[in-house]
C-alpha cells in the first residue's frame, strides 16, 4: 500500500507529517521514500545510518563521426533540440535530452550510440526507529527530476506499507510521484495561498484517480477556509495539527514532534489509524475490482 | 535593465510574500510569477488582466484506433511506458502482445477475431514523437497541446506577467522561459529598468529557466535545518549559472542561533546578506486581505522587508551591466 504525502504549496509540512507518521507506523512496519529529489529533507530528520549511495544516470546520445553521413535524421526526430547538425558536425546538448532514443533509432548508419548523463544519486539507509528511508538527490544543475523520482519509486515493495514524501507543485515531479498511489494525504495550511494550491492538487489527484484526505497544519483551532473547501469537495479532514512556536522550534532543529510534544504523539497516532483504515479499505476495493476483471 | 529572481529551494519560506512586497516598493518594474504550477502572486497583488494568451506546450501522441493495426511497434519503442494494450479481454493475449510486442490477432470468445490495439496514456507521454515517426500505419497523431494560459496584467507600478499551467501538465520550464521573454520585451519597449521574478521552489527545470541570464538571485531562507540544506543547493545552482547571490532570512527570530549560522555561511560563500525579517502575524493577515505586506502593514516584518529591499537595490546596482 502506497500512501503519498503531498500539498501543492511548498512548506506546508509534508516532510514533518511524513517522518512523524513513520515513527508511529514503524512498529507495524513501514518504509519511507522521499521523492522530493530536488530538495530532499526527510533524511535530516530521520538521520539514517548505513547509508548506501548509488549513482543514477540516463541515456544520452554520442555520435561516432566516422559513421555519420550528416543526413540530419537525428535532428529531425528530436523534439527537444538536444541534437543538431551545425556546419557539418553533430552537436549534442546533453541537458536538453529526454532519453527517448529516437536519434539512435532513426540513424541509418548506427552512428548515434549511447552515452550517459548523471541525474543524481539514489540513497537508502536505516533509521534507529526501525524503518528504512530511501531518497533521491538530484544533481545540482540537472533539470529533469521525474526520471530520478521513478528510480526512487522502483524501490517500493508492493506488499509493504510505503510512506512517500512528494515534491511541491502540481507539475511533472508531483505527478510522477503521486501516480499509482493508493491514497494521498494532503497537508494544507489555512491561508489563501494554501487553499489555492490545495485545490490545484485536488484537481490533479482527481485526474490521476487517487483517493485523498486532508491534514490541516498550523491550525488555529477554528474551522476555516480549508474546512469549507473540504466540505464542498467531500474530502475528509483527517487531522488538525495546531500551530505553536514550540512545534516550529522542534521541526527547525530536525527533531520529531512525536518525541518532544506528548499532544503531537496522540495526534499522529490517531491520524495513522485513520489512514490505515481509510487507505486500507480503498486498497481492498481496488483488489476486488481487479479480481472481478 | 536588471533582472532579479527570488528563489529559496525549500517551498513556503516566503518567496511570494516578499516578491509582492518588493514589487510594490520598486518604483517601476515588470514582475513575473514563474511558479507556474502553483501561482500565488496574483492573490496578493492588486491587478487587472489586460491580455490572455494560450500556452502551447509540447506535443502529445494519440493513436487512432481505427487505423491501428496492433503491430506493437510503438509499444516496443516507447521509453516512457506510456503505451499499453487495450481490448485484451483474454489475459493470454495481453501476455503474448506485451511480451513480444508483435501483432496479435487472436480469436475471441465468440470465435470472432479480436484485434489487439494500443493506447497512449497522455500523462505518461513525454512528447518525443518516436511512436508517431515509426508507426507503419500512420495511425498516431502528434499535435501540439494547449497546456495553460498566459496573462499580462496591470498593477500600480508596472506590468505583471503570469500564467496558469493546466492541471498535471508539463513543460513548466518552457512556460517560464516564454514569460521571461515577454517580460523582457515589455521592459525594453516601456523603458522599465527592472524585472523581478517570483521563482518556483526546488532546483529543477522551472527554477533553472527562472534563473538563466538573471543578474542576481535573492534567496529567501528560513532558520531551520531544512531551509538551510535547501538554500545551499539553490545557492550552488545560482553560482553555476553565474548569477550574483543575495540572501535574506525570513522568520529569523524563530531560531536566532541558526540565523547567525546562515549569516556566517553568507560571509564564507560570497553571498550578499540583505537582512532578516521577524515572524509577524501581519504577513498572513495581509495575504488574507489580498494585499502585499508593505501595503497592508507598517509593523516589524514590513519595516524589515523595506530594509531588505534597500539593500537589494544597492547590491544589484553593483552587478555588471550586460551587453544585451
Amino acid at each position: 500500500m502506497i500512501v503519498t504525502v503531498a500539498s501543492g504549496k511548498g512548506g506546508t509540512g509534508k516532510t514533518t507529517v511524513t517522518v512523524n507518521l513513520a515513527v508511529i507506523a514503524a512498529k507495524e512496519g513501514v518504509e519511507v521514500f522521499d521523492c522530493d529529489v530536488e530538495e530532499p529533507n526527510a533524511h535530516l530528520f530521520v538521520k539514517p545510518h548505513n547509508v548506501l549511495t548509488e549513482e543514477v544516470s540516463t541515456m544520452i546520445p554520442a555520435v561516432d563521426m566516422e559513421l555519420c553521413t550528416l543526413c540530419g535524421e537525428c535532428e529531425k526526430i528530436c523534439q527537444f533540440s538536444a541534437i543538431t547538425l551545425i556546419a557539418k558536425k553533430i552537436m549534442i546538448f546533453p541537458e536538453m535530452c529526454h532519453s527517448c532514443k529516437g536519434c539512435s533509432m532513426v540513424c541509418p548508419t548506427g552512428a548515434v550510440q549511447e552515452s550517459s548523463r548523471t541525474l543524481g544519486s539514489l540513497l537508502s539507509g536505516e533509521s534507529s526507529r526501525g524503518f528504512n528511508l530511501t531518497w533521491g538527490e538530484l544533481r545540482v544543475g540537472e533539470a529533469m527530476s521525474p526520471p530520478l523520482i521513478k528510480q526512487v519509486k522502483e524501490r517500493i515493495h508492493p506488499d509493504r506499507f510505503a510512506l512517500v514524501d512528494a515534491p511541491p507543485g502540481t507539475s511533472c515531479p508531483a505527478v510522477a510521484t503521486l501516480r499509482d498511489s493508493d491514497f494521498a494525504l494532503l497537508v494544507a495550511e489555512e491561508t489563501p495561498f494554501g487553499l489555492n494550491d490545495l485545490a490545484l492538487t485536488v484537481e490533479a489527484l482527481k485526474k490521476l484517480d487517487v483517493p485523498m484526505g486532508i491534514v490541516i497544519n498550523r491550525a488555529d483551532g477554528e474551522k476555516g477556509i480549508i474546512d469549507k473547501y473540504a466540505d464542498q469537495e467531500s474530502i475528509e479532514v483527517m487531522q488538525r495539527i495546531p500551530f505553536s512556536r514550540e512545534a516550529a522550534k522542534v521541526c527547525a532543529k530536525g527533531l520529531f514532534l512525536v518525541d518532544e510534544i506528548p499532544q503531537m504523539k496522540a495526534l499522529f497516532e490517531e491520524l495513522y489509524l485513520k489512514i490505515i483504515s481509510k487507505a486500507g479499505s480503498g486498497r481492498r476495493e481496488i483488489d476486488q475490482r481487479e479480481v472481478m476483471k | 535593465m536588471k533582472e532579479l529572481t527570488v528563489i529559496s529551494g525549500k517551498g513556503g519560506t516566503g518567496k511570494t510574500s516578499i516578491t509582492a512586497s518588493i514589487a510594490s516598493l520598486a518604483e517601476r518594474r515588470v514582475v513575473i510569477d514563474a511558479d507556474v504550477d502553483a501561482a500565488n502572486l496574483f492573490l496578493t497583488l492588486e491587478h487587472e488582466v489586460i491580455e490572455t494568451d494560450e500556452f502551447q506546450g509540447g506535443h502529445k501522441a494519440e493513436i487512432n484506433p481505427d487505423l491501428c493495426t496492433g503491430c506493437g511497434e510503438c509499444f516496443q519503442k516507447c521509453q516512457f511506458d506510456a503505451i499499453s494494450i487495450t481490448n485484451s479481454e483474454d489475459p493470454i493475449a495481453e501476455k503474448s502482445a506485451g511480451g513480444s510486442g508483435t501483432a496479435s490477432q487472436l480469436a475471441g470468445k465468440d470465435g470472432n477475431k479480436i484485434r489487439e490495439k494500443f493506447t497512449i496514456d497522455p500523462i505518461s507521454c513525454e512528447g518525443c514523437g518516436v511512436c508517431a515517426h515509426f508507426c507503419p500505419a500512420d495511425a498516431i497523431s502528434f499535435e501540439r497541446q494547449i497546456c495553460g494560459e498566459k496573462y499580462i496584467s496591470t498593477t500600480a507600478n508596472g506590468p505583471m506577467v503570469h500564467a496558469r499551467l493546466g492541471i498535471a501538465e508539463e513543460n513548466s520550464g518552457l512556460l517560464v522561459s516564454q514569460l521571461r521573454q515577454r517580460a523582457r520585451a515589455m521592459a525594453k519597449e516601456q523603458h522599465i529598468p527592472l524585472i523581478i521574478t517570483d521563482g518556483p521552489p526546488g532546483i529543477g527545470c522551472p527554477v533553472i529557466a527562472s534563473i538563466s541570464n538573471a543578474d542576481a538571485v535573492l534567496i529567501v531562507t528560513e532558520p531551520t535545518l531544512s531551509g538551510m540544506h535547501d538554500m545551499e543547493r539553490v545557492r550552488k545552482l545560482a553560482g553555476q549559472m553565474g548569477a550574483a547571490a543575495f540572501l535574506c532570512i525570513n522568520k529569523a527570530d524563530l531560531n536566532p542561533e541558526a540565523s547567525e549560522n546562515i549569516k556566517a555561511f553568507c560571509e564564507t560563500h560570497n553571498i550578499r546578506f540583505a537582512g532578516e525579517i521577524p515572524f509577524d502575524r501581519a504577513v498572513i493577515e495581509s495575504m488574507k486581505m489580498g494585499q502585499s505586506l508593505v501595503t497592508y502593514s507598517d509593523g516589524p516584518a514590513s519595516r524589515a522587508v523595506k530594509k531588505v529591499w534597500q539593500n537589494v537595490m544597492s547590491f544589484i546596482g553593483e552587478t555588471k551591466e550586460r551587453l544585451f
